[in-house]
């Protein structure tokens, strides 16, 4: 009984749960949810579906989590999506050789390098500048759109391109690349927090920015580098969803993504007061953010009530993370005669 | 700065007019036999307080002896449990602050509640605008305004912004607007914190003002030099307890100290810790400072600090005894002096700088400048030294566990369980993590803030008993405590601090409490101060 009350305690188990619960869901609607086919070396099925089309999410939360650990928010990295997307696309449209994979490759990095370059500012304009990191980064989320406007001349850029169309809409060994990018960076992010002392530090940060600074950590290159991580996850997902539709589009590439993201942190057990983070909390919590909005459609609501599922879905899981819900429903657990004092959530 | 504090003590006793007897008019308040409970205190018990017209009045104690509570009874924010309060003779329940004010009784607190984006004039009649055909009559207002500030004789423009102005002036705005509302009791809590020697002196002058015109001001201030200097008469509570009422003029300084600690001067048994050795002064100095100091916090002051020896920092409550150790560790940024290392001046910005000369730095305010609550024991104590090695760096797992093991083995820390969350420790097992994490940076030179406030007598004997260890081993140590015979048990020397100077440095080949809290008192009070100051002549002054 004590392993259950301590699972119950860990901030994963809710998370998990209410992943759980709506693949019960998908499962009962229609029973051929969970089944993946093997067809011309390729995996299909809605599991896949979600995976690859949740890749872009997961990425961009991947960094969120580490900026929302510094008591930090990154808004703009939809934006920054728009842009690394456009600045590939445009790159590989206006080169004479518009199919190589030299091009591809080339456009790509530029991409990236863009998007460490916006990370930097962003990074600049909190650590340095000390500007509070919702209006810090609201400013490229509002300016970021027009720059991607500038880039691609306010038209749709398509490309045709098969490197750069195998990032988003490509498989290795059966397995979507999107999905496998997402999980090699996940991956890499674990390994770089939790093998470095980069891990240890952005927490200290984040719960006691002046204990650490006392004790000499060097909060400004950390909260920098978040910023920095952010913005090259978030240009690596921006170039998944132009590679998927081979366009780059100014206005809605990545568009809202970062709202999810932060969705997806928050749902993984990340506090958005900053401190101890969870990657596998934003795991399982970009999972449920894509589950969610391929369940709404295929279980006949309209896809367009989407947002309003997604808002119930941030106040269950707020309100199980709040410490007077727990508490209460602690009291519950442990004394079952006097349930009425704790309300269920 | 320091010849503005001198004139000042010079001045003192000739410019204090003798209060009017207590016959010539009775108080203009009179509270007895106050009580109030907290769940689990008695915050007063039986606190009496006159005020009298036209008198300058000083309440007095240390933290926790009830002056702001009794405060809060007088100007209505708490409801009393007993006793009485009377104003002009009238019996008054106070059910909240305004029926406080409607009494006559004006608050400024130490924290200025105006709104700074409003102009002089508007913030000193917020609320009672004069008006026409309906609205804010600005002319009347500002005249208003300006005859309120000539009154108290300040020269400051009632149509500029209020946030223009630096805090002092900002204050005394506060004091305006409080004393336009026809006050006779004007209630001043801490008014010259954040003040500057020149800024109190303004001040003064328009506290003085008010008290020639009639009004009773209660002051509260923990610099003794400022309240000898004002006040006319005077309140001393302890643990919520009234101890005497004095003429200012009756009692001197040290006799306030004793009232307000509550400690006769007895002689306190001679301690166990062997003095350094004489002759290792004489040695270049870990760490010297000279001329360090910091506009409003602390003036420029002169420390030289020796591998094995403990240096005790003495003074009351806000004499700049942290303010010192701040500088020293590069916490703050000093605005004067210079640090040298070993010799050699260092840049002094930060407290990594600090750290990357071997200085580690335990602050008073364990929980919001040390505790790091949700990590672990292990992770809080690997902290400092993790952060000097960068996070490319980490410290390697297996050194890790075993310095923890080892801290967790050498301070006794419970529970002996590196993965607790330090949130779940207790104040004595904080500081002894915080101890541990600045000990595995092997530190040449250990400034500690009051490692033993709050934490049980056990944990407080084993971390003094560490502090003599190191500084046997050769580490040098500031120690700075409230307790003076903790200071005293361990020090080599002894540092005091007044009013945000240092007053005294003297060797402690047997002081006792007596001597010390004589220093403490008031350079005047007793031959001692002057006996020890060895440092301040050779250094020039900025």
């Amino acid at each position: 009984m004590p392993d259950v009350r301590a699972l119950l305690r860990s901030s994963l188990v809710w998370p998990v749960v209410a992943l759980l619960a709506l693949v019960v869901l998908n499962v009962v609607v229609n029973p051929g949810f969970l089944s993946v086919r093997l067809q011309d070396g390729r995996l299909y099925g809605s599991v896949i579906d979600i995976l690859r089309n949740g890749a872009p999410v997961l990425l961009v939360a991947l960094g969120m989590t580490l900026v929302i650990a510094t008591r930090g928010i990154d808004l703009s990295v939809g934006a920054i999506a728009a842009i690394s997307g456009a600045v590939a696309c445009v790159q590989i449209a206006g080169s004479n050789q518009e199919s190589a994979a030299g091009t591809a490759i080339v456009a790509m990095t530029t991409a990236l390098a863009v998007a460490v370059l916006l990370g930097l500012w962003n990074g600049f304009l909190v650590s340095v500048l000390g500007i509070q990191p919702i209006i810090a980064t609201l400013v490229l989320m509002t300016a970021g759109r027009g720059l991607a406007m500038l880039v691609t001349d306010g038209q749709i850029t398509t490309v045709t391109n098969p490197t750069f169309k195998l990032v988003g809409a490509g498989f290795f060994l059966a397995v979507p690349v999107a999905v496998l990018v997402a999980l090699v960076v996940f991956g890499a992010t674990a390994l770089l927090t939790r093998r470095t002392a980069l891990g240890m530090l952005i927490e200290a940060v984040g719960i006691n920015p002046e204990a650490s600074r006392l004790a000499g950590v060097r909060s400004r290159t950390i909260i920098w580098t978040v910023y920095v991580f952010a913005a090259f996850c978030a240009g690596v997902a921006g170039l998944m969803i132009a590679s998927n539709t081979s366009a780059a589009d100014a206005n809605n590439a990545g568009l809202w993504i970062e709202l999810d993201a932060i969705l997806a942190v928050v749902i993984g057990g990340t506090s958005l007061a900053g401190g101890r983070f969870s990657l596998a909390g934003t795991f399982v919590g970009a999972l449920f953010i894509q589950t969610l909005a391929t369940t709404i459609p295929s279980i006949g609501i309209p896809a367009e009530t989407n947002y309003l599922f997604k808002a119930v879905a941030v106040i269950a899981v707020c309100l199980l993370q709040s410490p007077q819900v727990r508490s209460a429903l602690a009291a519950r657990r442990t004394t079952p005669s006097r349930a009425k004092a704790g309300a269920p959530a | 700065m320091s010849a503005g504090t001198a004139a000042a003590r010079a001045e003192t006793p000739a410019a204090r007019p003798a209060p009017p007897a207590d016959s010539a008019a009775g108080p203009v308040v009179e509270l007895s036999g106050i009580e109030i409970g907290f769940p689990g205190v008695k915050a007063l018990d039986g606190v009496g307080l006159r005020l009298m017209p036209g008198e300058v009045h000083a309440l007095m104690g240390e933290n926790g002896a009830g002056k702001s509570t009794l405060i809060k009874a007088l100007t209505g924010v708490y409801a009393i449990d007993a006793g009485s309060i009377r104003v002009d003779g009238q019996e008054h329940r106070f059910s909240g602050p305004a029926e406080s004010q409607a009494a006559g009784i004006s608050t400024v607190y130490q924290e200025v509640n105006l709104c700074t984006n409003l102009t002089v004039a508007e913030n000193m009649l917020l609320g009672r605008e004069p008006r026409r055909f309906g609205r804010i009559h600005t002319r009347a207002m500002n005249r208003r305004a300006a005859e309120v500030l000539a009154r108290l004789g300040l020269d400051v423009d009632p149509t500029s912004t209020l946030g223009s102005h630096p805090i002092a002036v900002q204050q005394l705005v506060a004091i305006a607007r409080a004393v336009d509302v026809d006050a006779k009791v004007l209630v001043l809590d801490e008014p010259t914190s954040s003040l500057d020697t020149d800024e109190v002196r303004v001040l003064f002058d328009v506290v003085r003002s008010l008290r020639d015109q009639g009004v009773a001001v209660l002051f509260v201030s923990h610099f003794l030099d400022q309240v000898f200097e004002l006040s006319d008469r005077m309140t001393v509570l302890r643990n919520g307890r009234f101890v005497a009422e004095h003429r200012t003029a009756e009692i001197t300084q040290l006799e306030l100290v004793q009232e307000m600690i509550g400690r006769e001067l007895e002689v306190l048994e001679r301690l166990d810790r062997q003095p350094a050795d004489p002759a290792a002064p004489a040695a270049e100095p870990v760490l010297k400072v000279v001329g360090l100091g910091r506009s409003g916090e602390l003036e420029a002051t002169d420390l030289a600090l020796h591998e094995g020896e403990v240096v005790g920092v003495a003074g009351l409550l806000g004499s700049g005894r942290t303010e010192l150790a701040r500088l020293l560790v590069g916490a703050d940024v000093a605005d004067r002096g210079e640090v040298q290392v070993r010799g050699r001046t260092r840049p002094w910005r930060s407290p990594r700088q600090a750290i990357d000369a071997g200085v580690a730095f335990s602050s008073e305010d364990r929980r919001a400048e040390g505790v790091v609550g949700d990590l672990t024991v292990a992770d809080n104590m690997i902290l400092a030294l993790q952060a000097t090695r960068g996070w490319l760096r980490p410290v390697p797992q297996r050194t890790k566990d075993e310095l923890v093991r080892r801290y967790i083995e050498a301070l006794d820390i419970r529970p002996a369980d590196p993965n607790a969350l330090m949130r779940n420790l207790s104040g004595g097992n904080q500081q002894k993590v915080l101890l541990a994490r600045w000990l595995i940076t092997e530190p040449r030179l250990l400034v500690l803030d009051e490692p033993t406030r709050g934490i049980d007598v056990g944990a407080k004997a084993q971390i003094q008993q560490l502090v003599a260890e190191l500084a046997a081993d050769g580490m040098a140590v500031v120690f700075i405590s409230a307790e003076l015979e903790e200071v005293l048990r361990l020090a080599d020397r002894v540092v005091v601090m007044r009013d945000r100077r240092k007053v005294a440095e003297q060797v402690n080949d047997g002081l006792e409490v007596s001597d010390v809290l004589r220093t403490i008192a008031g350079a005047g009070e007793s031959a001692v101060a002057l006996e020890v100051v060895p440092d301040s002549e050779e250094a020039p002054r900025a």
